[in-house]
């Protein structure tokens, strides 16, 4: 069997978040009833033109300038041309030969640490098209024009990626890229940002790629994923049977896990780009793009860095930190609200813990942004300020904070009311752990006899009687001693 | 007769309440109802709503209100989308089709208080120099109803010349304006490109299309214009540049005028055509003109060139006619190949099939670099002689059209032949360059145009020059027999 190396590119389409449409004053909601947010620009009525928004425009720059791209100082908008009921005007107003953003990169980690810089050949903007509707229609098709006109922003990767974890990871980075300079919401649900996927095979070492197949509208991570890996593998078994890939579009199949041919090659459109003569090549000066430069927020890889270089983060915890303005955004009003002596590294650690370990898994599990958590970062950071002075325990404070979740009360509060605060009286402590050995003679016996292993025992024992509100180190000390038959 | 009288004469009068605007748009209506079946020049009259604007301009009016367009009534060709109003662009695929909206041509003369009688007959999505392509039926001229009007503006036209309206508004993309206003005896002028908006003009070519006028006079132009023309931001191609008082301006002194005779245009000119234009060459040296010969080696290339890029740019204008949303929709469709192939193959007559194909065919993979890329690449040098041209003129001047019109059946059949029609009119459009038509004379008994064309927004000298040309001559002034 050869050795097979794959060779993937993406085609993004983010949908931008501005107010109206891409070349009318539409608004873009999602959601509405059908039809309601089409004026007689996106229905394409007799004599009517299109106008540019200027904030699809300088969206798109901004998106350019965060990859480093060269800025078009000139763009044109081209025609589309093909008859589809959703595509109202008969084309599709698209940036062809002359996008606004040119070749840029962006660089993602990958599992084993490594870090690699993905190519992106161009962004462009176009407008989206409407939906056919099929559901509860008898014998018709239902057209819904409300998308019809929403702009986009197609970003074009190299065909850089060689694996369909890899593709997934770029995808994952522009997705946060996007969000950051907040230009798309990124809602995969809703189709504000998907992707269609080019895949090869070639023997490793082949100069020449091989033919391609283009997986189209792929609307999830997983479904990214798990296309790619099944259109990798029936390209190799198609090779290996002595069959040959031929170059068509697919469609994946989620529910069976498959992708399936929509149209070939040959059968393909001839779109008869030309430029829009409805619309002038778009001109853009310095000053234009200063401003917008002057609007881009720190990124993602700038607030990683930092993240790590001000609170000795490791990579990966600064790049998951900062996977979203608002996570680093929580991160840090956490790391401020522990005040000074939260600069240093072992608390921006515990506070990173907590934010990536409990205040996510909350977050996940009742399905709510991390604006609308129900902790506070003020609020975690008085309960990561109770564990930093020893008042509970770690996994003490787990369950105060599922209390802070409920309730919506302070850690204090929670402490004081239900006593949880620690015991770190030592005599307090030796009088419990003398109990528990005095209790287990059996034990004590087999441990002193070269069982070590049920040390853990009676730390267990000790930590049961004291509901857990014995301080851990000083159990471990204090019992080591009396195990050991230490001064009574 | 009040159907005689200029819009400035108009004006007057209404000013001075020797007539109201109702007498005015009832005298008027009167006129289609009596002389258009024999034309067919009108093919919508909106007698209510005439007469409704004309009150309101009436009010106005009484209200001390002066306008120059106030309460004088006109006709819209019916490529302008008019709000509940048909507006079928001569097919049958928007026979149905009630505009939901006005044209900003529409929006703007509404608010000049302009009164609208109807709307004029025209070919097929403006496709066409005869008005015979329009599904319904062809418009006769006034002149002599056997013959064409041209086209597209054929129905605009007709109507002005036989005195339907004091003017009429029109589209041209490659001569639609100039060369019917040259057949019918009217002063016709398509703007600067860019200087009207397109918005609510259904689009035939897009980088060619333009509004203009047609009227009697270059002074009744100057008035039109003065209020159709300037930017809208619904068009990114209109130009905001401040609009000049077209009318003030038309008296500006014509001496020391350099006006370049175009040397291409006289070649093969037909001895009588060529003697009319010579005529009135002679005459403007006469009125302190000079006058000299200009040579643009490009220009005889204009004819292929638009048919490439006008049926290219119409083959995806008219895509959005499918039978979906409104206008013709065939019945009892199959499936949806059905209903595209026949609500198109219904819809659209022959011409505008003709022009989609060939539009298609440029376009298509395998050809767009032998004839768009290369038509685009002629235009360029089209346009690049004109500007060489304007460095040495302030005009140019030249015949309107080949020949006189030509018999309804004639031509219809040969397309070629017929495209020939706009061999002198083609050029200002692919340059986006302003026009304008004005009588000099006959052949065969049927008026002919003298044209003049002038560098990018230079209208005003345009119309001026037309104006102290109309003041030494009375071709203008003559009425069609029967529409005195």
């Amino acid at each position: 069997m050869a050795d097979w190396e794959v060779v993937i590119g993406l085609e993004i389409h983010a949908q931008l978040a501005t107010k109206s449409k891409i070349f009318s004053g539409s608004p873009t909601a999602y959601g509405a009833a059908p039809n309601t947010q089409a004026d007689l620009v996106d229905l394409a009525y007799p004599g009517v033109l299109p106008v540019l928004n200027a904030e699809a425009l300088r969206m798109a720059v901004k998106f350019g300038l965060a990859i480093g791209a060269k800025i078009a100082r000139r763009s044109i908008f081209a025609r589309k041309n093909y008859f589809y009921p959703d595509l109202p005007k008969g084309y599709q107003i698209s940036q062809y030969e002359h996008p606004v953003v040119g070749n840029g990169a962006i660089t993602v980690l990958l599992d084993d640490g490594a870090v690699k810089t993905i190519g992106v050949t161009r962004a462009h903007l176009e407008e989206d098209a409407g939906k056919s509707l099929h559901e509860g229609l008898a014998d018709s098709t239902g057209i819904d024009l409300n998308r019809a006109g929403t702009p986009l922003l197609e970003i074009v990767s190299e065909p850089d990626m060689r694996s369909a974890k890899e593709a997934v990871a770029y995808m994952k980075k522009i997705h946060t890229l996007v969000r950051y300079l907040e230009i798309c919401d990124g809602n995969m649900q809703e189709g504000s940002f998907r992707c269609d996927a080019n895949v090869s095979v070639r023997p490793r070492g082949a100069a020449k790629f091989g033919t391609r197949a283009e997986i189209k509208n792929l609307n999830s991570f997983r479904f990214v994923e798990k296309a790619i890996q099944y259109e990798i593998a029936r390209q190799i078994e198609l090779i290996e049977g002595g069959g040959k890939v031929v170059q068509e579009t697919r469609l994946y199949d989620s529910d069976k896990n498959e992708t399936r041919s929509m149209r070939s090659k040959e059968e393909a459109n001839d779109y008869r780009y030309f430029p829009d003569p409805d619309l002038l090549p778009v001109e853009i000066d310095d000053a234009f793009i200063d401003t917008v430069r002057g609007s881009l927020p720190e990124l993602p890889d700038e607030k990683a860095a930092r993240f790590a270089r001000e609170f000795g983060l490791s990579a990966y915890d600064a790049g998951v930190l900062s996977a979203s303005r608002e996570m680093g955004a929580y991160f840090e009003a956490v790391v401020a609200a522990l005040g000074a002596a939260g600069r240093n590294a072992p608390q921006a650690k515990l506070a990173a813990n907590w934010v990536m370990g409990e205040l996510s898994s909350a977050l996940n599990r009742d399905n709510v942004e991390i604006a609308a958590a129900r902790v506070s970062p003020e609020a975690l950071a008085g309960l990561l300020a109770r564990i930093v002075d020893a008042t509970i325990s770690g996994k003490i404070a787990k369950d105060v904070f599922e209390s802070m979740w409920s309730d919506g009360k302070s850690a204090d509060a929670l402490i004081e009311e239900k006593g949880l605060r620690q015991i770190t009286d030592s005599s307090a402590i030796e009088g419990v752990i003398d109990s528990v050995i005095a209790a287990n003679p059996k034990q004590l016996a087999e441990y002193r006899s070269g069982k070590d292993t049920l040390f853990r025992f009676f730390v267990g024992q000790v930590m049961k009687v004291t509901e857990g509100k014995a301080n851990p180190a000083q159990i471990n000390e204090l019992l080591k001693m009396k195990l050991a038959g230490g001064p009574k | 007769m009040l159907h005689n009288l200029s819009i400035g004469e108009l004006a007057e009068r209404l000013a001075d309440k020797q007539i109201s605007s109702v007498e005015l748009a009832r005298h008027f209506l009167a006129r289609i109802e009596r002389l258009n079946p024999s034309l067919n020049a009108v093919i919508t009259v909106t007698a209510d709503e005439a007469l409704s604007s004309a009150a309101a301009a009436d009010l106005r009016l009484a209200a001390g209100e002066r306008g120059r367009l106030l309460g004088i009534p006109l006709i819209h060709k019916d490529i302008f989308c008019t709000d509940g109003v048909r507006t079928s662009c001569g097919s049958r695929m928007l026979d149905n089709f009630v505009a939901p909206y006005d044209a900003t041509v529409v929006t703007r003369l509404k608010a000049a208080g302009a009164v609208m009688l109807g709307k004029s007959n025209m070919d097929e999505f403006a496709m066409g120099s005869s008005n015979e392509t329009s599904y319904y039926g062809p418009v006769r001229n006034p002149w002599d109803t056997a013959k064409v009007p041209g086209g597209s503006s054929g129905g605009s036209a007709a109507a002005s010349a036989a005195r339907l309206a004091p003017y009429s508004t029109g589209t041209d993309t490659g001569g639609s304006i100039r060369q019917p206003a040259a057949l019918t005896g009217l002063t016709g002028v398509k703007p600067t490109y860019g200087r009207v908006s397109r918005y609510g003009m259904i689009a035939f070519a897009s980088s060619l299309d333009q509004a203009g006028v047609l009227s009697r006079s270059a002074a009744d132009a100057a008035e039109v214009l003065k209020v159709m023309a300037g930017f809208d931001p619904k068009d990114s191609t209109s130009v905001d540049t401040p609009v000049p008082d077209y009318p003030a301006l038309l008296d500006a002194p014509l001496k020391g005028l350099k006006i370049g005779l175009l040397r291409e245009f006289f070649d093969g000119l037909e001895s009588r055509n060529a003697k009319l234009i010579q005529d009135a060459l002679k005459l403007f040296t006469s009125l302190g003109a000079e006058t000299v010969e200009v040579s643009l080696p490009h220009l005889p290339l204009s004819v292929p060139t638009y048919y490439v890029v006008a049926p290219a740019e119409c083959s995806s204008n008219l895509s959005r006619f499918d039978g979906v949303r409104y206008g013709y929709r065939c019945t009892a469709p199959a499936d949806l190949t059905d209903l595209y192939e026949r609500s198109r193959g219904e819809g659209f007559g022959a011409e505008v099939k003709r022009r989609i194909m060939t539009g298609t065919y440029v376009l298509s993979a395998g050809y767009f670099d032998a004839y768009y890329l290369k038509a685009q690449k002629v235009r360029r040098l089209i346009t690049d002689d004109f500007r060489a041209a304007f460095e040495k003129v302030d005009l140019v001047a030249g015949p309107t059209t080949p020949t006189p019109a030509f018999a309804i059946g004639a031509k219809i059949d040969d397309p070629v032949t017929m495209y020939l029609n706009d061999i002198y009119t083609i050029g200002a459009n692919l340059a986006g360059l302003p026009g304008l038509s004005t009588p000099c004379g006959y052949v065969d008994g049927l008026p002919m145009g003298l044209q003049l064309v002038g560098p990018h927004f230079s209208e005003a000298k345009l119309l001026s020059a037309a104006h102290h040309y109309q003041r030494a001559t009375d071709w203008h002034l003559q009425t069609p027999g029967g529409y005195q």
